[in-house]
Parts: structure tokens; sequence; C-alpha cells
């Protein structure tokens, strides 16, 4: 599959990632190779297959529901470029 | 599935017929949150039930509270649904402020609880509705936008709060049906305790899915109204959808699909028309959580330690107490008045019972503004109010006199009753002695009565009121027909 800069310009949009003409076209190059390369591992044939997800058999590990973190706001917010009263402060997002 | 043509909705090309799904946000009711361990408490201050798990740091990984899955299993079971022993994490990518993650934590690919359903009751009539899919979420921050013109405020208290999404089949064709659903859902959820229910925290919400057709025609777009945030405001958002809809089909006009938002104090829904790429979530499987996977016996375990639900509770009403549909379907709605209601006609008289709770206690309630355990009278005093009416002790009108003062005033009914000498009076010759007393002041009614023995009755009230309500009614009754011969 062939990527072209639209597409590039649309998911460094998404990942708000700024991008300049020149690495576009770059990306463009390189977007498209990784594809190709998974248009050619498609060529493997999946039937029942299950999609792995571990390579040791191991479990989802669970906690007990109680209350072990928070009441840390100083270190939450620590690295806030803007903070007022423990919020953080970021220009307006409203729709 | 119940006739639709009472549903139908007029219009300038003949009559439309609504389809309505939901989407109900449920937050879980646990002690911490889906993936971390700070506080799920309401209303701390700003950021302070936060883990750096929370707050998105960079390395930290998530851990999976096990109370959480419990709760969405118990919440599948109660839906009669199907519950995926097996089941997988997704990210939902966007960006938002109060969304530090840059994705939400969902699963859109193999949900914990699949296809279930639930009965609902519009105006007598019963309805099943279809369940989709339950999913575990996280809830992301809260973004304050009016207290500084030029920036928003962030708190992430909310932020990895467990939600669970029901979805629902879009089987509902009326605003009733979706009201009544949303109702039912929320009892459920109150009676297993998986969520609060408390639409005005924002602890439930809804995503409301309209279309309109033709009857008999195939689906039509559907716009979904987010957010909606009490059960009344969902029937007034689905009637003048639908209505917007109707009217642009009917000029010619076709619906975009879209995310509108109910405004009720314009009485209107808005689009909420955001930049085009905004939906494109780019799911993909959470690197950072193994699947979800557990036994039946796991299953089987949590479903002995469920409740009575609010369809068994009612069908024993019914059956062992004696009580219409409509006073068990009353009193099964909120558990803590069902919990009420139970209190009060244990060893007691269903029926009796149901009629002083339902009329009496919460007629009162409702006048008052206030809930069942807000009650100044308790399932105790009720009860032995009731024990006075069953023991002849008091008439049923005395007892309306005492319920007054015990809610004004508290106190032991018994004892009231016993101090201010309101005890029925049963003794005939008392009685006998009152009924002479007015028979023999009004012998031009007595002349009448004689006539017209339907008059009695007037007699009845005036030594009913000479005795101050203390006389039992059946006795002077009696004798009031022997005096006038009758």
């Amino acid at each position: 599959m062939e990527v072209d800069e639209t597409t590039v310009r649309r998911i460094a949009r998404l990942a708000r990632i700024e991008v300049t003409d020149e690495e576009a076209a770059s990306l463009k190059g390189e977007l498209s190779g990784i594809l190709q390369w998974v248009e050619q591992l498609e060529e493997v044939n999946t039937d029942n297959v299950e999609p792995m997800t571990r390579v040791v058999p191991i479990a989802l590990k669970q906690r007990d529901d109680v209350v072990t973190d928070g009441e840390k706001v100083e270190d939450v917010i620590a690295n806030a470029p803007m903070s007022e009263d423990n919020f953080y402060v970021v220009p307006t997002v409203i729709e | 599935m119940a006739a639709a043509t009472d549903n139908l909705i007029a219009g300038a090309t003949g009559d439309w017929e609504i389809v309505i799904g939901l989407e109900v946000h449920a937050q879980v009711n646990s002690k911490a949150k889906l993936f971390s361990g700070a506080s799920t408490e309401f209303g701390g201050a700003p950021n302070s039930h936060v883990s750096l798990v929370d707050a998105a740091m960079p390395g930290m990984l998530p851990v999976i509270n096990r109370e959480c899955v419990a709760q969405a299993v118990r919440t599948g079971l109660g839906l009669n649904a199907q519950i995926n022993l097996r089941s997988t994490f997704d990210r939902k990518n966007y960006f938002y402020p109060d969304l530090p993650q840059g994705y939400q934590i969902s699963q859109l690919y193999h949900p914990i609880v699949g296809e279930g359903e639930i009965e609902i009751d519009v105006d007598g009539d019963a309805k099943s509705i279809g369940i989709e899919r339950l999913h575990l979420e996280q809830d992301a921050g809260k973004s304050i936008h009016d207290m500084h013109p030029d920036y928003s405020y962030v708190d992430l208290n909310r932020s990895g709060v467990a939600l669970m999404e029901i979805v629902s089949k879009p089987d509902m064709r009326s605003a009733k049906e979706a009201q009544a659903y949303v109702t039912k859902v929320r009892t459920i959820l109150r009676y297993l305790d998986t969520c609060d229910g408390d639409m005005e925290k924002g602890n439930m919400r809804a995503d409301v899915n309209v279309s309109v057709r033709k009857p008999g025609d195939e689906l039509g777009t559907r716009c979904e109204i987010k957010n909606v945030n009490s059960i009344r405001f969902i029937g007034q958002a689905i009637e003048i959808e639908a209505r917007r809809q109707i009217d642009i089909i009917e000029d010619g006009g076709k619906i975009d699909q879209e995310t509108r938002l109910y405004d009720p104090r314009a009485g209107e829904t808005r689009s909420m028309r955001s930049k085009e790429e905004a939906h494109d979530y780019r799911y993909f499987p959470d690197p950072d959580l193994l699947p979800l996977e557990f036994d039946q016996a796991y299953v089987d375990d949590l479903k002995t330690g469920l409740p009575e639900l609010p369809d068994e509770k009612r069908a024993r009403f019914m059956a062992d107490m004696g009580l219409s549909v409509y006073d068990a379907s009353v009193l099964v709605v909120d558990k803590d008045n069902a919990d009420y209601f139970e209190a009060v006609a244990a060893g007691r008289d269903g029926k009796m019972s149901a009629n002083w709770v339902i009329n009496e206690l919460f007629g009162r309630l409702n006048k008052e503004g206030l809930e069942v355990e807000q009650s100044p009278v308790s399932a105790a005093q009720l009860g032995e109010l009731i024990d006075l009416i069953s023991s002849d002790t008091i008439s049923g009108k005395i007892a309306k006199d005492v319920f007054e003062i015990v809610w004004s005033e508290g106190g032991a009914p018994a004892a009231i009753v016993e101090e201010r000498g309101l005890k029925q009076v049963t003794d005939t010759g008392a009685i006998e002695a009152a009924v002479d007393e007015v028979v023999a002041a009004n012998p031009d009614q007595v002349k009448k009565a004689i006539d017209n023995p339907k008059l009695a009755g007037w007699f009845v009230g005036q030594v009913m009121k000479a005795t101050g309500g203390k006389a039992n009614p059946q006795a002077v009754q009696a004798i009031v027909k022997a005096k006038l011969g009758l």
C-alpha cells in the first residue's frame, strides 16, 4: 500500500506531531515501506491461529480494591507548565 | 413485541416510527480506580485522588482492580447476559486535556459481557429490550471552562475511575420506552450495588441514538445525543430530535449522521460539529494489558452471591403477600423503598402494609420531596400503627391522625393513642348513648330517615363527630340502624 502525503499529514495531525514538508516527503516513503512489509506478513496463512498475547503462560495481574495511592498533588502537578489551586491550567478548549 | 401503532408520530407525509438505542455509562461502585490504587471518592480537592498512573506519567503501568471485574460480571448477570470468560482491552485514541494518556482504555473487540435482555413495563405492557454488550472502560478527568476567559482548568480526580458502558439494541420505539429502559437499568444496578445510579452527580449518564423511519422501512440515519443526564431529559431529547429529523426529511432534506447535544433550556438538540477527524479513534489492543480471563466457576460463584433482583422481588410480593401488580411494581422500583415496605410488612398483612406505605408514607414523602431514608416515620413506627388498626384499637381514620402526629412530633403510636385518649370506643353502651342523643336532638331527620334509609349515614356521621372519630364505625352503623328500626 502506498501512503500519499495527505495521509501522512492526517496521521501527523491525529498524533499532534508537527511535520515539515521535507519530513512529510521522507515519512511518505518510510510509512509506505512499513506497510509493504506488513503486506508481506499478510501472505502467511493465519486461519485458526490464535493471536499471540504473551510468550510465556502468565495471567493478567490483578489488584485488590484498596486505596493505596493518590494524595500526592504536588507530585502530580510538579511538571505542569501552568497550574493554579492544584488544577492543571491549559489553553481554553471549549468546543 | 408490543404493538408499535401507539408509538407512531404523525408527519405531513404520514406516520413515522422512532427507533432508539441507548448507551448507558455507569460508574462502577469500587473504592479504588480501575487501573490504579487512587480513591474514587466524589468531591475531593483538585487532583488529590490521582496517582501517577491516572496522570499518565511516563513508565506507569495499569494493574486491574479485581473488584471492578467482579462488579461488571455481576451487572452482566443482572442483565441476563452472556459473560465472556475472555475479554481484552483496547486503546481509544484522542486528544483532550482531561485525558492525559491520549487514549482511553476500553474494550472494543472483546467486551467482558455480551448479549442479554431485560424486561421493561410501559403503561402495563411488558416488552423485552435487548442488551448488545457491556464493557469496562476508564472515565476521563474534568475540564472546567468558566474559571478563566483564556484557560481551562483540569482536575483528574475522575481520571481512571471504572465505568461500565451498557449498550442496548435499537429496540425502543418511543421516549417512554427509552425512559422505562433507563429506569429499569438503574434499578438493577442499584439492587446489585454495582453503581449508585446517581444521575445528578454524573455517576450514570446516557448517550441516546435516535433515528426515524416509515413503519416497515429500513433503519434511518441516526444521530447520537451525548451525555444526557436525567431520565426526564432523555424523554425530551428523543421527542425533540425525532421531530427535527422528520421535519428535515419531509422538507426533502437528508439526515447527517452526527453527534448532538441536548440543551434543555433552549429545548433543542444542537450539532457538536467538531473537526472531521475527531472520530478517528484508531483503536488497537492495549499492549500493557493481558487478556482478562476467568473460569465459569468464578462466574457461578458471583451468581450465587447476587441479591434478589426487582423482577423476582415483584413476583414474590405478588405471590406471597397478595399485592397487585401495580403496588408490587411501585414498591420494587427502588430497593430502599422495597426494604422499608418489607420491614413494615414483616408479620403483618401485606396489602394493608402496602396501602399505608404507598398511599400515606410515599404520598407524604413526595409532597415534602424526601427519600425514604429520610422518612421521619420509621418502618417500626408505621408497623406499630398498623398493628393498632388490626387489633381494632383505633380506626383507620384516627390512624391517619396518629400518622400525622408521629410524622411531625415523633413518638410511639401506641403511647400516643394511650396518652391522647384516641382509643376506639367499642363499648356498645357508650355508642348507644351517643346514638340516643343524636336521635333525640334531631326528630326531623329521624322522620326523613325512616322514609329514606340512605339517610342513616347522616346519623353515623353525627355520632362519629360526637365521639371524636373514636367510635367503631361498624358498631355505630349497626346501632343506628337498630335504633331507627331500619
